[in-house]
């Protein structure tokens, strides 16, 4: 019944043929490099070799998945109409299931701080915060589908409510913590309103100027903000007036920052199976049925924008901790990039994708030291390829399956 | 007096470099509805292959002007293929995909661009060479108007009147405003309009290499990040003047350039960005069909 | 007896051009009321803005729930139309695809429950007790129009003539009092089109009033109680089923005019 996938002559051509495109269109940037001070010119052909031939076994891997998938297609049509429920490859094993490998998980990051060296506990607090980022993101994002390219704003308005009180009141990060995510939510609100009637891509192009607007006046208004040079000496989390030496504090930090995401995780959650999360994924599939529901689109997008924003704000409140420096440089457009490309590779509205997309994109690139160097560019190349290939992203959206009385 | 014609001046060669920039994203926009990110790779893109091409010349002691025209031919020929090819590679497959997901992959292609860039040359600004001669007869005025300004003035006037022309008049013109105007339509009377759809994205990525070209030049250094503000700016201009169309880009690239000039000539040069990214929001939010667009309202 | 729904000079431009002609309507209560018409006479145009979709430019609406004060509801926002008793379903579907169609159904008692940000983070006694009421009454209308097996299915997953039921549970879900159907039976068989005029007479046994498109003049004439006739963005004609399909201006309407006097 399974006949092999053929490739054909036409393919094989036409995989050469992408081959030489490739390297005719690399030719420039890729092979020859120059030195304008020194007027030298070094010529790389390996290079050109090499994007022929890895372009030619893309191309005809492409085509061969194409060909397999159109030939399933093809078989699923004379078979009976009963097999119309398709297996989702990623899809999640029930909750029951799950809840031994959610038990190794835990303990796993329970003791990571006694078991790893504190370099490795630094970077696991960072990939934690970017949990958090992509979670609030994702209440944006995934839930309401209000692409926001600007949530890096909210980020550096909680870095700078932290740096700003601490520097000018010395006030403590407990104190700043609800202060960021209120100013934060603040904010959010203020950015909200007078996008509320934008549409999908409009929203998105205003948002990011947002973001960026709040970078240029950090980095502009000395008085303000100390400019470019930023502000330094920020307190780290304190525990009852405890004197802690550097590594104690990097590991309570950790604990911090793994509590504030398991409240994100566990404040998310009870989000979207709420009946706010629900008229949120209303605007998100259809705003126009979602109005004739009853649902005042305006208040779901303000209270999505905040609740979102919150959650940057407080995360920018621990990232100066963190720290203990901040200048307008950590907070640019890339950073909203990064953090919408996990809300991405997750499936916009997934928590548990989301979770695991912040932990992979920010912890491979530190391990594998080969990637590191490559990392934006497969940030941009993950952002293309995922909406082509699962729009949805890595984990199949899963809705709240409700217990039917029988 | 001077120093205002010395604004004056500037605002219009900002003004004309948006503008070969904002074509692009008003072709592609008018097309097919899709805010094209990569855009600004393509800028950048052209700036350059243009370095390459010319310092490979150089060595061969061509003289500048046909070093320049040579380097120009280049930086158009090869944005316009990677402007092709990213539209084959990234947007091709979405089309009738949720509007959100072509945009997202449009960040994704620009991020990627940028990085390529980056990872082929180099993350340092490298200086750019001056390709435009010294025009003698300039000399009086060199306080308001150098050679570049007016080289910039005058290639872009030129390529912008040959689009003009090529759109009112030609074939491929014609049936780029068929397609604009209704894609299935366009289809149904025989026009090809997955070629339409790459002849606008190789042309406009064309106009911005040219751009990118000129005004590396003019400036004299470049990076790989360059597309990113340049693009947003020229962006910016294209919904000013009302997105989709193409003299509404022209003038919302002047108008832009010339508020930039005057603004950070007599305010403060501090917030040079921040005018374009202000502006673009305020539009965005009270008048989204920009100055020459009309207004479209959602059907129920 | 006083009417439901008051529609008085209703008019609406687009541009220059004039789709809603000083349009007058009135429907009592627990009445099937269709609203026919040709292509192109105004009927979707009216409804979006019963509905608030469009803002008319000129002219008044009013809804009075019997036993209950008059509610103006031109000017008013979508969201606040259907929370004053009207709700309805689109032409071309407009369900949540990637919701389970349970969850469609749930949206639509948005209207009617309060729980904020607050209670879906501390789920307090009050809000656990009202998802409690709408997961039950969801699923009771759900088991209406024989959809509770599919309840946790995807909406998008559901067959066309199942989407078409489920649209109208979800708004029915609103409570309201007067429910618009955009040509409920468009692309139903014959086996669901009776179906479907079964859940209508059930509904109006409810006390609802139910105004709806469409262009199966069988069905139409079966079911209404009362007939609007549109044509060029006016009212023409309106009366009972049998007083419509003599009317000289509907024959003309639908005919055109040289039909009519041979």
């Amino acid at each position: 019944m399974k006949s092999p996938p053929m490739l054909t002559n036409k393919d094989v051509r036409h995989a050469v043929l992408t081959g030489f495109w490739f390297m005719f269109l690399t030719f420039p940037l890729l092979v020859i490099k120059v030195n304008p001070t020194e007027q030298t010119v070094t010529w790389r052909w390996a290079n050109m070799l090499w994007v022929g031939g890895v372009s030619a076994v893309i191309a005809l891997a492409c085509r061969l998945v194409a060909t397999r998938r159109a030939g399933r297609a093809e078989l699923l049509r004379q078979m009976p109409a009963q097999t119309t429920h398709e297996l989702h490859p990623f899809a999640l094993p029930s909750r029951d299931r799950l809840i031994p490998l959610f038990g190794v998980i835990a303990l796993f990051f329970i003791v990571f701080p006694f078991v790893f060296s504190a370099y490795q506990v630094n970077i696991m607090t960072t990939a934690l915060m970017y949990v958090i980022l992509g979670l609030g993101l994702n209440i944006v994002v995934g839930f309401a589908g209000l692409l926001n390219l600007g949530y890096v704003a909210f980020y550096a308005v909680g870095a700078y409510t932290y740096g700003l009180l601490h520097f000018h009141f010395g006030l403590g990060f407990w104190a700043a913590l609800p202060i960021g995510g209120l100013l934060g939510a603040l904010f959010g609100v203020m950015l909200g309103f007078p996008v509320l009637r934008l549409r999908g891509d409009y929203l998105a192009i205003v948002t990011l100027g947002f973001g960026e607007i709040i970078r240029l006046i950090l980095e502009n208004w000395r008085e303000f903000s100390q400019g470019p040079s930023g502000i330094a000496n920020i307190a780290r989390p304190g525990l009852f007036g405890i004197d802690m030496s550097l590594e104690h504090s990097l590991v309570y930090q950790y604990y911090l920052t793994i509590a504030i995401a398991l409240l994100t995780i566990f404040v998310v959650n009870r989000l979207r199976d709420s009946r706010i999360g629900r008229a949120w994924f209303a605007l998100r599939e259809d705003d126009i049925a979602c109005q004739a529901m009853g649902i005042d689109t305006t208040a779901a997008k303000l209270t999505a924008f905040a609740l979102g924003a919150a959650w940057a704000g407080m995360a920018g409140v621990l990232f100066a901790a963190k720290t203990t420096f901040i200048n307008p440089a950590s907070f640019t457009f890339m950073e909203s990039a990064i953090i919408l490309c996990i809300v991405v590779l997750g499936g916009m509205g997934s928590i548990i994708g989301v979770v695991a997309a912040a932990l992979i994109l920010m912890l491979l690139p530190e391990y594998l030291r080969a990637v590191a160097e490559y990392r934006m560019l497969a940030f941009g190349a993950i952002l293309v390829v995922m909406m082509i290939v699962r729009p949805r992203g890595l984990t199949s959206q899963t809705r709240r399956i409700y217990h039917l009385p029988h | 007096m001077e120093y205002f014609f010395e604004l004056l001046f500037s605002g219009l060669t900002r003004g004309s470099i948006y503008a070969l920039i904002a074509l692009g994203y008003t072709m592609v926009y008018g097309i097919i509805g899709l805010i094209n990110f990569a855009h600004g790779e393509m800028f950048m893109i052209g700036a350059f292959t243009a370095l390459i091409a010319s310092s490979v010349l150089s060595i061969y002691h061509l003289p500048l002007p046909a070093i320049l025209v040579l380097a120009g031919l280049a930086a158009a020929v090869w944005a316009g293929a990677y402007g092709f090819t990213v539209e084959r590679l990234a947007y091709r497959p979405l089309r009738g995909a949720p509007r959100l997901a072509p945009l997202i992959s449009a960040i994704g292609m620009s991020i990627f661009l940028q990085n390529y860039v980056l990872l082929a040359q180099t993350a340092d600004f490298v200086p750019f060479p001056s390709l435009i001669p010294e025009f003698a007869f300039l000399e009086p005025y060199s306080a308001i108007i150098n050679s570049s300004s007016l080289t910039i003035l005058a290639v872009s006037t030129l390529v912008m009147t040959a689009l003009t022309l090529l759109i009112l008049y030609t074939r491929t013109g014609k049936a780029m405003r068929a397609t604009a105007q209704d894609q299935k339509m366009a289809l149904l009377v025989g026009i090809n309009v997955d070629r339409i759809i790459s002849f606008t994205f190789v042309t406009g990525s064309a106009l911005a290499a040219i751009g990118g070209l000129l005004i590396a030049s003019h400036i004299g250094q470049i990076n790989f990040a360059i597309g990113f503000i340049a693009g947003i700016k020229a962006f910016t201009a294209a919904v000013l003047g009302g997105i989709g169309s193409i003299p509404g880009a022209v003038l919302g690239s002047f108008i832009l350039g010339l508020t930039e000039a005057f603004a950070t000539g007599y305010i403060s040069s501090d917030y040079e960005d921040l005018f374009a990214f202000a502006l673009l929001v305020l539009i965005l939010i009270f008048r989204p069909a920009g100055l020459l667009g009309k207004a479209t309202a959602e059907k129920v | 007896m006083h009417p439901l729904l008051t529609v008085s000079g209703l008019t609406m431009d687009f541009g220059g051009i004039r789709a809603l002609d000083q349009v007058d309507l009135r429907i009592l209560p627990e009445k099937i009321v269709a609203l026919i018409g040709p292509n192109g006479a105004g009927k979707t145009t009216l409804f979006n803005c019963l509905t608030g979709m469009y803002r008319p430019t000129g002219g008044h609406m009013a809804l009075t729930p019997p036993g209950l004060p008059e509610r103006r509801l031109h000017g008013l926002p979508p969201y606040r139309i259907t929370a004053a008793g009207l709700a309805r379903t689109f032409q071309n579907i407009r369900l949540f695809p990637n919701m389970t169609v349970l969850e469609n159904v749930m949206v639509g008692r948005h209207c009617r429950t309060t729980a904020k940000v607050f209670g879906a983070i501390f789920r307090p006694a009050a809000t656990v007790r009202e998802e409690q009421e709408t997961v039950d009454r969801c699923l009771a209308l759900l088991e209406r129009i024989g959809l509770v097996d599919q309840a946790n299915e995807y909406a998008q997953n559901l067959p066309y003539g199942a989407q078409r039921r489920l649209e109208i549970a979800r708004a029915l879900a609103t409570s309201p009092k007067l429910l618009l159907l955009d040509e409920p039976a468009a692309g139903m068989n014959p086996q669901e089109t009776v179906e479907l005029e079964n859940l209508i007479l059930s509904i109006r046994e409810d006390g609802l009033s139910i105004l709806l498109i469409e262009h199966d003049m069988k069905l139409v004439m079966r079911l209404s109680d009362h007939i609007f006739v549109m044509d060029y963005g006016r009212m023409i004609a309106e009366g009972t089923p049998d007083e419509v399909r003599r009317h000289p201006a509907v024959i003309r309407a639908y005919l055109g005019e040289v039909e009519a006097d041979a």
